[in-house]
């Protein structure tokens, strides 16, 4: 018999994907950037989740289950990438793959 | 229960902050989990029982598990940890920090704008109200998640793939 | 009705003009012949026909007009494209077709060795085409297309032995000269469309008279207007440079347009719109001055000139300075007359000057002529027949009548009319003179040059029927003191004013008569003492350094060359040259430039860095939300 203000949890949600961005932004190391877009996606799947429940459906677990297999693809796709990165550069610096520059 | 909610939400906040500070890949691989672990309560105390066990089983056992995978594959050890912290320096932070930050604000300020609202858990939506939903409504989304795993799967596959050969994936 | 053929004379040449373009090349010579000489003579027949019906019933108030199709209708701008008939076109349209008719003769002799033979009678035709519909035009605009056309066949036939580039450059030069006339005509026929509403020749001149009072602006600067287009297409001061550089064209070609048709289109042109000309005293004095100014101009050069037909060239400038004096004074029918006579005479030496020239192989000077008298006989009594007009000799000749008419209309028009009377007086003496010389150097003394081809029938017959002309052709319009037969200025009376006022009295006429009678012969007996009798005529004289510079001055037409190249030509083209990178063509490089340089710029935000490119998201995501926050 919770009481909780939505907001509170949405805020919540807001913290933590701001602090995935912080760290998107800031780690320079690539595995570290992919963990930050977790954090991301799972700060949404928050919001998501706090939204179904103050509507009190389902669809709110929905959409968190959607964006989960989502970040079950994105992530093994994306380690798949960094393991032929690592593969080819023998780094993991994500400022070394600037081959689209200019 | 609402303090579990507020317990939870500091040590999901925490958690986060030492992930992304973190210098060694399997301390903040770590910490994420434990982040992971808050948040599903959370869930739970929210009434979505359901979610808060998907987050346990899939996100924080199947992803991180991968990640860590990977790193141990890696194998990165002391020069990885010297390396991060030669490229983590204070001054790095204040732009990153500045431009969340703003976006935080905006987003809290979207957030408190509206009428107040109130979240009751009084009936948790189980396991079987998110089935019904699942197949009923939204079959389409069922389908069209099943094959993005499956381009996933095809995808990790291929790119993963050692070439002997020079060049080409 | 007969005169529903009108349309015909003008359209004959034109057929055979597409005739001759389309099958260029393939059609063997005889036909190509046939068809172009053959079209101008079907239309000179027809137009004899057509006169001999206007003559016998004249049709209301002396005009016929015949349309033939309406141009444009646009926003009560319909102008439509007719001929009109009345004696002043008549007289016109008789000259160019016959004239034009036995010159198209001669040239089939004359042009038949020229791979160019389809090519030339296509253009000559096109001319004859031009030509007629310019004194045919019923409105300004027709006689502006009339007048474009000759100026370009101009251009073509001066250049017609293309391969020399000399022969390109004067054909270029021509055209460019009579472009600035053209450029003033046009501006005036703005002027008078914008003031006037209609371009119908006709009408026109009513509405100026009525609307206009006499000397206002609009009539002096539209008549200024026409006189400037008038003074480019019949090469007089300053425009006069390009007629004696264009004789490097064929001969016939000096003979049809640089003679008898082309070059009195400013005549006519002034002739047609006389009302603008009256309501604008001004520019009629202009018109006066300026003749009797190039008509003694030309007379000088002429003088110096060792060319053949460089000294028939600037003594076509100086007859038509004649007919520009006759006009300026008010004498209509006189400066008509002589346009007629001049026609003939004129043809008829550069006719003959063709002959000489093609059986010297090509030969122009004339101090590597001579002795032609006993070889050549025809062609010697040709030209001897058509100096002696030229030179106005009395009572035999057309060129005495005409000449006549004009001196003693001047005499006796305005206050200034003695001054011009005078000028015009040592113009026939210098006339007398610069042409017996060219006899007397040409045909007598001993033969310089061997004769090669002797002239056909083909080209004998035109110069005989020309010949005959020069003489016969003055007798239509006797003075006062002489039988007082005015038939050629009663023909002309429905179109243009009459001459003088009052009649003077047929005395003072008589003396006016005398008078230029003496000047002519004695003209004649100076060359002929000077360069018959004196054993080398030229170089004597020539010893006085003084005598030598205005012997050159005289031989380079004044200098007129040397100051528009200095005035007009060197500064253009430095100009041109200092524009040589085109300044205005930096405005689109600078676009250029400025869209290089932009993407240069924005190039350096692509760092190819992950992060780099995620904060640019979030800074744009950060961004909209404000923007939907705040917005």
């Amino acid at each position: 018999m919770a009481v909780l203000p939505t907001e509170y949890g949405l805020l919540l949600a807001a913290l933590l994907f701001a602090l995935g961005l912080l760290g998107v932004l800031v780690r320079r190391n690539i595995i570290f950037m992919l963990m930050s877009v977790e954090i991301m996606l799972n700060a949404a799947g928050l919001a998501f989740i706090v939204a179904g429940a103050r509507w009190g459906q389902a669809d709110g677990q929905i959409m968190f289950i959607l964006i989960l297999t989502l970040a079950a693809a994105e992530v093994a796709v994306g380690l798949a990438l960094i393991l032929q990165m690592y593969h080819r550069l023998a780094t993991l610096d994500a400022d070394a793959v600037s081959g689209m520059r200019g | 229960m609402e303090a579990a909610f507020y317990i939870a939400a500091a040590v999901a906040v925490f958690a986060t902050l030492m992930v992304i500070t973190r210098l060694n890949a399997v301390h903040a691989l770590l910490y994420l989990i434990v982040s992971l672990l808050a948040v599903a309560v959370i869930f739970f105390v929210l009434g979505a029982p359901f979610a808060a066990a998907l987050e346990v089983i899939i996100y924080a056992g199947a992803i991180v598990v991968l990640f860590i995978f990977v790193v141990m594959l890696l194998n990165l050890g002391e020069a990885a940890v010297a390396q991060e912290r030669s490229w983590l320096n204070p001054r790095l932070w204040a732009g990153p920090a500045l431009l969340s930050l703003i976006l935080l604000i905006e987003l809290a300020y979207l957030m408190l704008a509206g009428p107040e609202e109130v979240v009751t858990s009084t009936t948790p939506t189980g396991p079987k109200e998110v089935g019904i939903v699942l197949f009923g409504p939204y079959l389409l989304a069922v389908e069209l998640a099943a094959m993005l795993l499956l381009a996933a799967l095809v995808g990790a596959y291929h790119l993963a793939q050692r070439d002997e050969r020079d060049g080409g994936l | 009705m007969m005169l529903d053929l009108l349309w015909l004379v003008p359209a004959l040449p034109l057929a055979g003009f597409l005739v001759l373009v389309l099958g260029r090349g393939s059609l063997p010579r005889p036909v190509v012949a046939a068809v172009g000489v053959g079209s101008v003579g079907v239309a000179a027949l027809i137009a004899l026909l057509v006169a001999i019906a206007f003559l016998s019933a004249p049709p209301p108030g002396s005009a016929y007009t015949q349309v033939l199709w309406t141009w444009v209708d646009v926003g009560g701008f319909a102008p439509q494209a007719a001929l009109y008939l009345d004696p002043l076109s008549l007289v016109m349209m008789l000259v160019i077709t016959i004239v034009g008719f036995l010159i198209h003769l001669y040239s089939s002799e004359f042009m038949a060795d020229d791979e160019g033979y389809g090519r030339f009678f296509a253009y000559m035709n096109l001319f004859v085409a031009a030509m007629l519909v310019l004194v045919l035009a019923d409105d300004l605009l027709f006689l502006y297309l009339g007048w474009e056309g000759v100026g370009l066949c101009s251009y073509l036939l001066i250049g017609f032995w293309y391969r020399d580039p000399a022969n390109g450059y004067a054909a270029r030069k021509a055209f460019v000269v009579t472009r600035v006339g053209d450029t003033a005509l046009i501006i005036g026929l703005f002027l008078l469309f914008a003031t006037l509403g209609t371009l119908d020749i006709q009408e026109l001149m009513q509405r100026a008279e009525q609307q206009w009072p006499p000397a206002s602006g609009f009539a002096v600067a539209a008549a200024a207007l026409l006189l400037g287009g008038a003074l480019g297409k019949s090469a007089q001061l300053p425009l006069q440079t390009w007629l004696p550089d264009a004789m490097a064209g064929p001969t016939p070609v000096s003979a049809l347009i640089h003679a008898a048709t082309m070059v009195t289109a400013g005549v006519y042109l002034i002739a047609r719109t006389h009302v603008l000309f009256e309501l604008a005293p001004i520019v009629q004095s202009a018109v006066a001055i300026i003749g009797a100014l190039t008509l003694l101009l030309a007379g000088f050069s002429a003088l110096a000139q060792s060319d053949i037909k460089r000294i028939l060239a600037y003594s076509t400038i100086s007859q038509i300075g004649y007919m520009f004096l006759a006009l300026g004074a008010g004498a209509w029918s006189a400066a008509i007359f002589h346009f007629m006579t001049h026609a003939f005479f004129k043809a008829l030496l550069f006719l003959a000057a063709g002959a000489v020239i093609l059986s010297l192989h090509h030969e122009h000077d004339i101090f590597r002529m001579g002795g032609l008298k006993e070889r050549l006989p025809v062609v010697y009594w040709s030209f001897l027949i058509g100096s002696a007009s030229l030179a106005s000799l009395p009572l035999v000749t057309a060129g005495f009548y005409s000449k006549e008419m004009i001196l003693w209309e001047t005499w006796a028009s305005g206050s200034a009319g003695g001054v011009l009377w005078a000028a015009g007086l040592i113009g026939a003496f210098i006339t007398a003179v610069y042409i017996f010389r060219a006899v007397f150097i040409v045909f007598f003394g001993e033969a310089k040059t061997a004769i090669g081809h002797r002239p056909g029938y083909v080209m004998i017959v035109p110069l005989v029927v020309l010949s005959v002309f020069s003489v016969i052709g003055g007798f239509v319009e006797l003075p006062p003191s002489l039988g007082h037969v005015p038939l050629f200025s009663e023909l002309l009376a429905p179109s243009l004013p009459r001459d003088l006022a009052p009649e003077p009295a047929a005395g003072a006429q008589l003396v006016l008569l005398l008078v230029t009678s003496a000047v002519s012969l004695l003209g004649i007996y100076v060359a002929y003492r000077r360069f018959l009798q004196d054993a080398r005529p030229f170089e004597a004289a020539a010893g006085a350094p003084a005598a030598t510079t205005l012997q050159r001055l005289w031989f380079e037409g004044w200098g007129f060359d040397r100051l528009y190249d200095r005035l007009f030509v060197r500064p253009f083209m430095r100009t041109a040259q200092a524009n040589r990178n085109d300044v205005v063509d930096a405005f689109y490089e600078g676009v250029a430039l400025a869209n290089r340089s932009l993407h240069h710029l924005l190039s350096w935000t692509q760092t190819g860095r992950v992060r780099w490119y995620a904060a640019g998201i979030a800074a744009g995501a950060a961004g909209v939300v404000a923007l939907a926050v705040y917005g």
